[in-house]
């Protein structure tokens, strides 16, 4: 699809509606994170809706690029994603985190069996990633991998382990994406364990980086793009992510990473959302 | 006494009984079973040799992935490959996998629900010189208390290579134990070997105890039967090669034979195979149980022979156990 004004603009609405949809649903449950999911919306918009090879009627379509996430406790935004895309219906977001559910707190196959993986534990979705990426080259298979990560789980050494393989074994087939949004739940990334200087290390580790503003679809697109042209390193693309993107009084706040809504806050969230940040002047 | 159709080897009470590590068995039939099946991987991280991985990456070097000292990465990258249709077999030593990488085990493996087959080598006291860190004590307990795991623990090295062979076709993870040091070949090519179908050894008329054992202590469960023969006790001897799931039946039914039974493993007790032989007959037939193996401690550098001695593992310490829960 060629990026123009029109197209960008589909996504950013497409994007809005997915934050709309996704603190609704944690409002709902009472609990859950809501400043990851915000801050990834747009890269989950710009996977589902542009650079994804993928078919949601047929969720487990050999061909298809597969997305590991990582960082579980984001997945609400997963799951608005995906329904957007088609794989569950809406409904299933207004049952999150309930008995029985398909949405699970953190993401769970045997529930949703169109999920790649199971997740929760921080430092596990770059490993299975690579693991994916060995399989699919042993195989000639041209499937991307795309990994999404966040900041704070780069301290755990299981990661490293990862990074080291997927350098060794130049996997072009891989791509992380790590949500650098510098907070974690105790504190900022720099002040709990310093990450910085985060290219560095992984372009040590034999990888190609790409910085960008994970907030901007053209910069996601690009980023996406030139690391499916890249054939002979892994790529990491470190996006800098506002949490709590789109609701003016949770951005950059780090105890929003999994604090819950009051009733008033939930409403001015809201608000926030169907105005687009008072882009809109009707509600 | 001993059963005929399990076709032991016939010099499994002589002198000359020939002796192989169980992990060897482990190594031809990895390659048999990559043979069998494209969909088979291999992955070590730095113990290729020693874990008997060696003539399968030899055969297939593009199905083998040298993941280095990095026992987490060793687990969530096989379960990655078993995410695209791959049927990976990791090894390293039980210690570190699956002792050092548990988590990843639990969650990206069983919770995931992915075959991948995982194989612990050197378990047991009788890795001997290298010591306690790397002597596995534990590992069947926290592996047998994974939903979906299966758990395997051959006796020798036969029938490590029929598990290996047996393991692709299991939809679901899997775990085997492997042992370091030249053990006695108890059982023969033609012996059979299922998973989850324990193998009733020695079977007098009137058994008066049940050995229930596991690994290559087995052997010495049959040399305790033939001295308690001697003495007029008469004894039933089973391999209960597959911890999980178990065979509930055969377990019960040398129980009720018996009324008596003595486990026997190199093993914590706690959580090991006796623990789960416990859960079964508390549940279906309680009849009092003695326990041998590892009590609440690790292990230590030594020979084989006299670390199973010191730890209560040898004939002797089985002999006194079945004439112990005799008098219960």
């Amino acid at each position: 699809m060629a990026l123009d004004d029109t197209n960008i603009k589909v996504l950013e609405e497409k994007a809005r509606a997915i934050r709309y949809d996704l603190i609704e649903a944690v409002i709902r449950a009472g609990s859950g994170h809501i400043a990851g999911p915000l801050g990834m919306a747009d890269i989950f918009t710009a996977l589902y809706f542009h650079t994804l090879k993928h078919d949601p009627m047929q969720p487990s379509w050999p061909e298809r690029d597969r997305v590991v996430l990582s960082n579980g406790h984001i997945c609400p935004v997963l799951y608005a994603a995906m329904a957007h895309a088609g794989y569950f219906p809406k409904e299933e977001l207004h049952r999150l985190r309930e008995f029985g559910a398909m949405l699970q707190g953190h993401p769970h196959r045997d529930f949703l069996p169109a999920l790649e993986t199971s997740s929760g534990p921080l430092g596990s979705g770059l490993s299975q990633g690579v693991g994916m990426a060995l399989g699919l080259r042993m195989d000639d298979m041209p499937n991307q991998v795309y990994v999404l990560a966040s900041d704070g789980e780069q301290q755990c050494g299981s990661t490293w382990e990862a990074v080291m393989l997927a350098g060794k074994e130049k996997l072009a087939n891989l791509t992380l994406v790590i949500d650098r949004n510098n907070i974690q739940i105790d504190g900022m990334t720099e002040e709990i364990m310093p990450l910085e200087p985060l290219p560095d290390k992984y372009r040590a580790f034999g990888w190609h980086v790409l910085e960008i503003n994970g907030h901007d679809f053209r910069e996601i697109i690009n980023a996406f793009e030139t690391a499916r042209a890249i054939f002979e390193k892994p790529v990491c693309i470190i996006a800098h992510t506002i949490p709590g993107r789109g609701v003016s009084f949770m951005e950059f706040k780090y105890p929003w990473h999994s604090k819950s809504f009051s009733k008033d806050e939930a409403t001015e969230a809201l608000r926030q959302l169907r105005t687009m940040g008072g882009k809109i002047d009707h509600e | 006494m001993l059963v005929p159709h399990q076709k032991l080897n016939p010099k499994l009470f002589d002198a000359d009984l020939e002796r192989v590590p169980v992990r060897n068995g482990f190594g031809d039939g990895l390659v048999l079973a990559a043979d069998a099946d494209p969909r088979v991987v291999g992955l070590c991280a730095d113990l290729t040799e020693s874990t008997k991985m060696l003539a399968f990456r030899e055969k297939y070097p593009k199905r083998f992935v040298e993941i280095g000292v990095a026992e987490q990465n060793l687990a969530t990258v096989a379960s990655g490959l078993a995410a695209v249709g791959k049927i990976p077999f990791i090894t390293s030593y039980a210690t570190f996998s699956p002792g050092r990488n548990w988590e990843q085990i639990r969650t990206t493996i069983a919770y995931n629900n992915r075959p991948v087959k995982i194989v612990g080598s050197h378990a047991g006291v009788s890795v001997g010189p290298d010591g306690g860190t790397h002597q596995a004590l534990e590992d069947i307990a926290i592996m047998r208390a994974l939903p979906r795991m299966v758990v395997v623990v051959p006796a020798d090295a036969h029938e490590a290579r029929k598990a290996t062979l047996a393991l692709p076709a299991l939809d679901s993870p899997a775990y085997l134990r492997l042992t370091r040091e030249k053990t006695p070949v108890i059982t023969t090519k033609e012996s059979p070997f299922v998973i989850g179908k324990a193998n009733l050894l020695r079977s007098p008329k009137n058994p008066q105890v049940a050995l229930i054992a596991c690994g290559p202590l087995v052997h010495n469960a049959l040399l305790a039967a033939e001295v308690l023969a001697k003495e007029g006790i008469e004894v039933s001897v089973l391999n209960n090669h597959t911890i999980k799931p178990m065979d509930e039946e055969s377990v019960v039914r040398v129980a009720k034979e018996a009324g008596r039974v003595v486990t026997i493993e190199e093993h914590q007790v706690a959580g090991g195979m006796g623990s789960a032989v416990a859960e079964v007959l508390a549940q279906n037939h309680p009849v009092p149980i003695e326990f041998i193996g590892v009590h609440d401690q690790f292990g230590q550098s030594g020979k084989p022979e006299e670390l199973l001695e010191h730890y209560g593992m040898g004939v002797q310490a089985i002999v006194a156990a079945a004439k112990k829960v005799l008098l219960r």
